[in-house]
C-alpha cells in the first residue's frame, strides 16, 4: 500500500489502470507515427498532446464533488440537446449533413459528448426515482424520452454508429438500475422483429450497402467491401509477431483505408501481429475491470450507475470497432479509444475515465453505503 | 421478482448480479475478439500474407521483342524499332473526352487520327489497350509523362514496335501485327495479350509463325500504392526475344519487284529454279504493314476497300488467271515427251479447219510453215491446235499437273487458289458434258477452263528451266537436298530452252525483253482475254475489260538459275508484263542498271510506292476528311473482311461453249500508257479471272 514518502494525492491514483492506459496511448502514438510513413508530427504528436490535455481534464473532473454532477446532469443534457439541434440547423442550411460545430479553437461534436451525457442524466434520473417506482412504466417513460431526443437527433444526422452508442449507454444504465429483466428480453425479441423492417425503411442506401457487404465482403471487393477485405488482409498478414515497426505494406501503400482513424487497429496488427493485438485487448481488459470494480465499490446508486455506464460506453466503442476491423460487424464509423487519431473521441473517453475516477474518489471519502 | 417489495437492498443486489453479467459479457467479447484475431493472424496467416503480397507487388509484363524476319542474306524484312508510345486502357479512363482533348493537344494529333482513336475506344473492351500514338519523339513522350496524374488510364511507355523497312513491298509476304482481339484473348487467356504495346501476328508469316516469333515476356516487379504510384523497383526480368525466321527472299529483289509493278495491279514471282527458293513474291498494290500494325483508320480503310486493284488480296497465291500462251512451252514439252518430232511442222494460214469450223491463229495473216520452235517463239496457235488434236488433252493435262499447274504447294499461307487443269474426265464430272474440240483449242492457248495463279506459273517455269521437280520454298534451308529430276530428256529441255530464248533474243514475240546485261534470258509471252471481242478488244477501253498480261522467263537460258513469272491484271496484253520481268531479272545481274530504269519510271508515276500511297491518303483525307463513314471494322471483323476481299477469283461457273479468240502477241502493240491510277470513286472490285 501507499508508502509514506509518496504524497497521498499521487499514491491514491488508480495506477493499475492509468499506467497501462498510458502505455496504450504511447503505443497508439507509435502506430500513428508509422501510419504517417514515419512522420511523428502528422498524427502522433497531436495524439499525445491531446491525451495529456484531456488527462488533465480527467483529473479535474475526478476532483469534482458528486453534488455538482447531480446538479449539472440535467442542464448539461439540455445544453447538449440544444447543440444537436443547432448542428442539425446549420447542416440543413449548408445543404449537407454536418456533425460538428466550429468553435474556432476546436471543432466540437455534440453527439460525442452526448455519450457520457446520456449516462449522466439517466444515472441522475434513476437515483432520484423512488425505489418503488423502478418496476413500473414510470421508470421507463421519462428515460425513453431522455434517450429518444438525442438518439433521434443523432440518427437524423445521419450517424448510425454514434446513435447506437448513445442508445447502448442508456440501455446499460437502465439495466443496471434494476429495471425488470423481462423488459430487456422483450425489447430484444422485438428488436429482432423490427430490425429487418428498419433495415429496409430507416437506413440510408449507403448504410444498407454496408450491412449487405458485411454479410458478404467478397461481393464487392473494390467497393464497400474493400474496407473490410483490406482490413482483414492487414490483420491476417501480420501473423504472430507482425511485419515489424514501419514495415506495414497495407497501410503504407494506402491499401488500408482510414489507417489512422477507424482502422488503426489493422495498421497496428499488421506491424505488431497478434502480440500487439493481445496487448491492446489486455489493456482494455484492465480498464474495464477497474471500471466495474469502481462501480461495485461505489457508495450510492447514482455513482454506481454512473461508473458502470461510463465503463460500458468505452466498452461499446472498443467492441464495435474491433468487430468491424476483423470483419465481424458492418463498417460503422466508430474509432478505437486511445488509439485512433481524433480529438472528439479522445475527449469522450477521457471524460468517461475522469468520471469513473471521480466515483472512485467519492467512495474513498464517503462512508460505505448499505452493504 | 415483482411480488417482493423492491427495496434499495434488492436493487443493490440486482446491480451486483448484473455487473457480473456485464463483466462476463466483456470477458466473452474479449475472448471472441482474441479468438478472431488468432484465427485471422495465425490460422489464416498464409492466405492473407499472399493477399498482402499481391497487393504490394505489381507485376508488369514487358512485351517480348518479336523475332525478326530476315531475307536470305540476313537483311531485315521485319524488325523492331525502339520507340516511345502512348496507350490508353479504356476502363481506367475517368473522362474520355477530356483525356482525348488533352492528348490530342500534347501529341498534336490531327483530327482524323483523333476520330480513329475514338472509334477504337468505343469498340475496345475494357482490358484492351488502345494505341494513341507510337514512334514518338522524346519531347512529346515526356510531355505526356509529366501530365500523367491528371490522365488516369493513359500509359506512356518505352518499348519496341514492329518495323517493316520496305513497307508495302512486304505487306502480303510478311503480313502484319496488331493488338490482340478479344477472340485471341478468349482463346489463349494469356495476360500478355492485353499488355499495352504487345502485338500479335495478324496475317501472313507473322500469323503463321506467331509462336516462334513471339518470345517470352519480361516482367518488372514494382511496389506500388493502391492508386498505382510506383514506390520502388523490386527487380526486372529481361524478355527473351522471339526467334528469327530466315526466308529465301532476296529483300532487294522483293522491293524492286514490288516497286517495278508501278501503277499496275499485278504480281511478280522470282524463284531459284535449281532449289525452289522463292527470291521475290510481290503482289501490288499492297497495304503498308507499318500503318496496319497501328490499327487501320477510317480513311485508310476506305482507300483500301474501294481500290479496284484489290490491294488486300495476295494475288500471287490467290489471284487466278487464264495463263494464256505461257502454257505453250509446257504443251510443247508434253508433245516431245509423247514422241513428237520437234521438226514436224504445220502450215499456218491464220487458222485451222476442224470439221466445218475454223479456229483462228492470233495472227490472221498466218505464220507459214511452223515447227515446234517457231510455234513457241512466234506463239503460233495453229501449231498447237493441230498437234493437240492428235496427241490428246489427257497427255497435255498430265504434263500440266506434273509441272505444277492446278497444284497446291505447302506454303505458310492459308487458302491458296490452285485453279484448274481441265481434261475430259474433269469436264464430265463438273458439267456432265463431253469434251469438245474447242475445249482442247482453248486449253492449248491457256484459255477457257485453264486457270492458274502466278506462283504456279513460276513453278512451271522453274521445272521447265531446270528439269527438276522443284517445290517453292520460303524458309531458307541451306542444307536441303537438291530436288530430284523430273525425268525429262536433256535434249528436249535444251530444245524448249532454245525456243524460249528465241522469244526474247531472236525472232520472237518479246524482242524488247532482252536483258541489257551479258546474260541471255529465255521467256514466253501470254495474253489472256478477259471479255469477249463483242465487249472490247482487250487493249483499251474500261480497265477491267482489258486483257491480262503474262510473261514467264528464266535466265541464263543455257544454264538456268532464276525463273520468273509476271502477271499484270488487265495490263492490256503481255506487253505490260515482260518489261517488268526484264527489269526484275536485270536487277539480279546488275542492280545499278535496273535501279536507273526504275527511278526513271517512278518520276513519271509520281514517286515511289510510299510517296504515292501518302499522296493518295492526302487526297482521300481532303475529300472525305470529316465525312468518312465509320466502316473500320473491329479486329475480328477486319480479318474476316480482309479474307473476303482476298477470296480467290472464282473459276468460271458457266460452261464454255466456244473457242476463245486468241489475242495478238504484243510485239507490234507496245503498251506505253500505264493504266490510270484507280480513282477514289467506288468501282466494283474485279475478280482476277475471266
Amino acid at each position: 500500500m501507499p508508502r509514506a514518502y509518496i504524497p497521498a494525492t499521487i499514491s491514491r491514483q488508480p495506477w493499475g489502470m492509468l499506467l497501462p492506459l498510458m502505455a496504450l496511448v504511447a503505443f497508439g502514438a507509435a502506430v500513428l507515427d508509422s501510419a504517417a510513413g514515419g512522420r511523428f508530427d502528422v498524427w502522433a504528436s497531436s495524439h499525445l498532446v491531446r491525451f495529456c490535455v484531456f488527462m488533465v481534464m480527467a483529473m479535474v473532473i475526478a476532483r469534482l464533488p458528486q453534488e455538482l454532477f447531480r446538479k449539472m446532469a440535467l442542464p448539461a443534457y439540455g445544453v447538449l440537446c440544444a447543440l444537436l439541434v443547432l448542428v442539425e440547423l446549420i447542416g440543413g442550411m449548408g445543404g449537407g449533413s454536418q456533425r460538428w460545430l466550429n468553435l474556432e479553437f476546436m471543432t466540437l461534436q455534440p453527439s460525442e459528448l452526448m455519450k457520457p451525457g446520456i449516462v449522466l442524466v439517466l444515472a441522475w434520473f434513476y437515483s432520484v426515482l423512488p425505489v418503488g417506482e423502478t418496476q413500473n412504466w414510470r421508470s421507463l417513460g421519462p428515460a425513453a424520452v431522455l434517450l429518444g431526443i438525442p438518439a433521434g437527433l443523432v440518427m437524423l444526422q445521419p450517424d448510425l454508429g454514434t446513435g447506437l452508442a448513445i442508445t447502448f449507454g442508456a440501455v446499460v444504465v437502465m439495466f443496471m438500475a434494476g429495471l425488470p429483466l423481462r423488459w430487456f428480453l422483450g425489447a430484444g425479441a422485438s428488436a429482432l422483429v423490427i430490425a429487418p423492417i428498419a433495415f429496409f425503411t430507416l437506413l440510408h442506401d449507403y448504410q444498407r450497402r454496408r450491412v449487405l457487404v458485411f454479410l458478404d465482403p467478397e461481393s464487392d471487393p473494390l467497393g464497400s467491401g474493400y474496407h473490410i477485405s483490406q482490413s482483414k488482409i492487414a490483420i491476417g498478414s501480420g501473423g504472430l509477431f507482425g511485419k515489424g515497426f514501419g514495415n506495414g505494406s497495407q497501410s503504407h501503400l494506402n491499401y488500408l483505408p482510414e489507417s489512422h482513424t477507424d482502422f488503426v487497429f489493422s495498421t497496428m496488427a499488421e506491424e505488431w501481429g497478434m502480440l500487439g493485438g493481445t496487448f491492446v485487448l489486455g489493456v482494455f481488459g484492465l480498464v474495464f475491470r477497474w471500471g466495474l470494480k469502481v462501480s461495485l465499490a461505489a457508495p450510492d446508486r447514482f455513482s454506481r450507475l454512473l461508473a458502470s455506464g461510463m465503463t460500458m460506453t468505452i466498452f461499446f466503442y472498443m467492441c464495435i470497432n474491433l468487430m468491424m476491423v476483423m470483419g465481424l460487424a458492418p463498417v460503422v464509423g466508430i474509432p478505437l479509444p486511445w488509439m485512433s487519431h481524433g480529438g472528439s473521441s479522445m475527449m469522450t473517453n477521457m471524460i468517461c475515465v475522469g468520471t469513473i475516477m471521480a466515483v472512485e474518489r467519492w467512495s474513498r471519502s464517503a462512508p460505505k453505503g448499505l452493504s | 421478482m415483482g411480488k417482493l417489495p423492491v427495496t434499495s437492498a434488492v436493487l443493490t443486489n440486482r446491480f451486483e448480479r448484473r455487473t457480473f453479467v456485464l463483466g462476463a459479457l466483456q470477458g466473452g467479447v474479449g475472448l471472441m475478439l482474441a479468438t478472431r484475431l488468432g484465427y485471422l493472424a495465425v490460422a489464416q496467416n498464409e492466405k492473407y500474407q499472399a493477399a498482402s503480397e499481391s497487393n504490394r507487388v505489381n507485376l508488369t509484363l514487358i512485351p517480348p521483342r518479336r523475332g525478326w524476319v530476315l531475307d536470305r542474306f540476313g537483311k531485315a524484312l521485319a524488325s523492331n524499332r525502339a520507340d516511345f508510345r502512348v496507350d490508353i486502357i479504356p476502363d481506367r479512363v475517368a473522362d474520355r473526352d477530356k483525356t482525348m482533348d488533352t492528348l490530342a493537344g500534347l501529341l498534336s494529333l490531327p483530327p482524323d487520327k483523333v476520330r480513329d482513336i475514338r472509334d477504337k475506344l468505343d469498340k475496345a473492351r475494357g482490358f484492351q489497350p488502345v494505341e494513341v500514338a507510337a514512334s514518338l519523339d522524346w519531347e512529346r513522350y515526356a510531355s505526356v509523362s509529366v501530365r500523367l496524374p491528371e490522365l488516369p488510364g493513359v500509359i506512356p511507355q518505352q518499348g519496341f514496335s514492329r518495323f517493316y523497312p520496305t513497307g508495302a513491298a512486304v505487306g502480303h509476304l510478311v503480313g502484319y501485327v496488331g493488338a490482340a482481339s478479344a477472340e485471341d484473348y478468349e482463346k489463349e487467356r494469356n495476360p500478355l495479350l492485353v499488355t499495352p504495346g504487345f502485338k500479335i501476328g495478324k496475317d501472313g508469316l507473322e500469323k503463321h509463325f506467331e509462336t516462334r516469333l513471339r518470345g517470352v515476356p519480361g516482367a518488372r516487379r514494382v511496389e506500388a500504392t493502391a492508386s498505382g504510384r510506383i514506390v520502388r523497383d523490386l527487380g526486372t526480368r529481361e524478355d527473351v526475344p522471339g526467334k528469327p525466321i530466315q526466308l529465301t527472299i532476296n529483300a532487294g529483289l522483293q522491293d524492286y519487284a514490288a516497286r517495278r509493278v508501278g501503277l499496275e495491279s499485278g504480281s511478280v514471282v522470282v524463284m531459284d529454279c535449281e532449289t525452289g527458293d522463292i527470291l521475290a513474291m510481290a503482289s501490288m498494290p499492297s497495304f503498308d504493314p507499318n500503318s496496319f500494325s497501328d490499327g487501320i483508320g477510317r480513311i485508310e480503310w476506305k482507300m483500301l476497300s474501294e481500290d479496284d486493284h484489290v490491294p488486300l488480296r495476295n494475288k500471287v497465291l490467290r489471284g487466278l488467271y487464264p495463263p494464256g500462251s505461257t502454257v505453250k512451252p509446257m504443251i510443247a514439252m508434253s508433245f516431245l515427251e509423247a514422241g513428237l518430232d520437234p521438226s514436224a511442222s504445220v502450215g499456218c494460214g491464220g487458222g485451222l479447219r476442224v470439221g466445218n469450223r475454223v479456229f483462228h491463229c492470233w495472227n490472221r495473216r498466218g505464220h507459214g510453215t511452223v515447227d515446234m520452235a517457231k510455234a513457241i517463239y512466234q506463239s503460233c496457235d495453229v501449231y498447237f491446235y493441230h498437234f493437240a488434236q492428235k496427241i490428246g488433252m489427257d497427255t497435255i493435262a498430265t504434263m500440266a499437273r506434273r509441272l505444277g499447274m492446278g497444284q497446291e504447294f505447302p506454303m505458310p499461307y492459308p487458302g491458296q487458289s490452285y485453279g484448274t487443269v481441265p481434261d475430259p474426265a474433269w469436264k464430265k464430272k463438273k458439267y456432265d458434258k463431253e469434251w469438245a474440240v474447242y475445249d482442247t483449242v482453248n486449253a492449248t492457248i491457256g484459255q477457257g477452263y485453264m486457270l492458274s495463279n502466278p506462283l504456279q506459273q513460276a513453278v512451271m517455269t522453274s521445272r521447265i528451266a531446270s528439269g527438276r521437280e522443284v517445290m517453292p520454298r520460303l524458309l531458307l534451308d541451306r542444307n536441303a537436298a537438291q530436288p530430284k529430276s523430273m525425268g525429262f530428256r536433256q535434249d528436249h529441255l535444251d530444245y524448249i530452252h532454245a525456243a524460249m530464248s528465241e522469244v526474247v533474243n531472236g525472232r520472237g514475240t518479246a524482242g524488247r525483253a532482252k536483258l541489257p546485261v551479258d546474260v541471255l534470258m529465255a521467256g514466253k509471252t501470254g495474253t489472256a482475254q478477259v471479255v469477249g471481242l463483242n465487249i472490247g478488244n482487250g487493249k483499251g477501253g474500261l480497265w477491267k475489260h482489258r486483257d491480262h498480261g503474262h510473261f514467264i522467263a528464266f535466265a541464263p537460258f543455257d544454264k538456268p538459275k532464276y525463273a520468273c513469272a509476271v502477271v499484270i491484271e488487265h495490263g492490256g496484253g503481255s506487253g505490260a508484263a515482260y518489261p517488268i520481268a526484264r527489269d526484275v531479272m536485270t536487277y539480279i545481274f546488275d542492280q545499278a542498271k535496273a535501279m536507273e530504269v526504275l527511278e526513271g519510271f517512278e518520276k513519271q508515276w509520281g514517286g515511289n510506292v510510299q510517296q504515292r500511297m501518302a499522296a493518295r491518303y492526302e487526297v482521300f483525307a481532303a475529300k472525305y476528311g470529316a465525312s468518312a463513314p465509320k466502316p473500320v471494322p473491329d479486329d475480328a471483323e477486319l480479318t474476316e473482311r480482309v479474307e473476303q476481299g482476298r477470296k480467290p477469283a472464282e473459276a468460271p461457273a458457266t460452261v464454255q461453249t466456244d473457242a476463245a479468240a486468241p489475242r495478238p502477241e504484243p510485239e507490234q502493240a507496245p503498251v506505253t500508257t500505264p493504266s490510270p491510277a484507280p480513282t477514289p470513286a467506288a468501282t466494283p472490285t474485279t475478280t482476277g479471272g475471266q
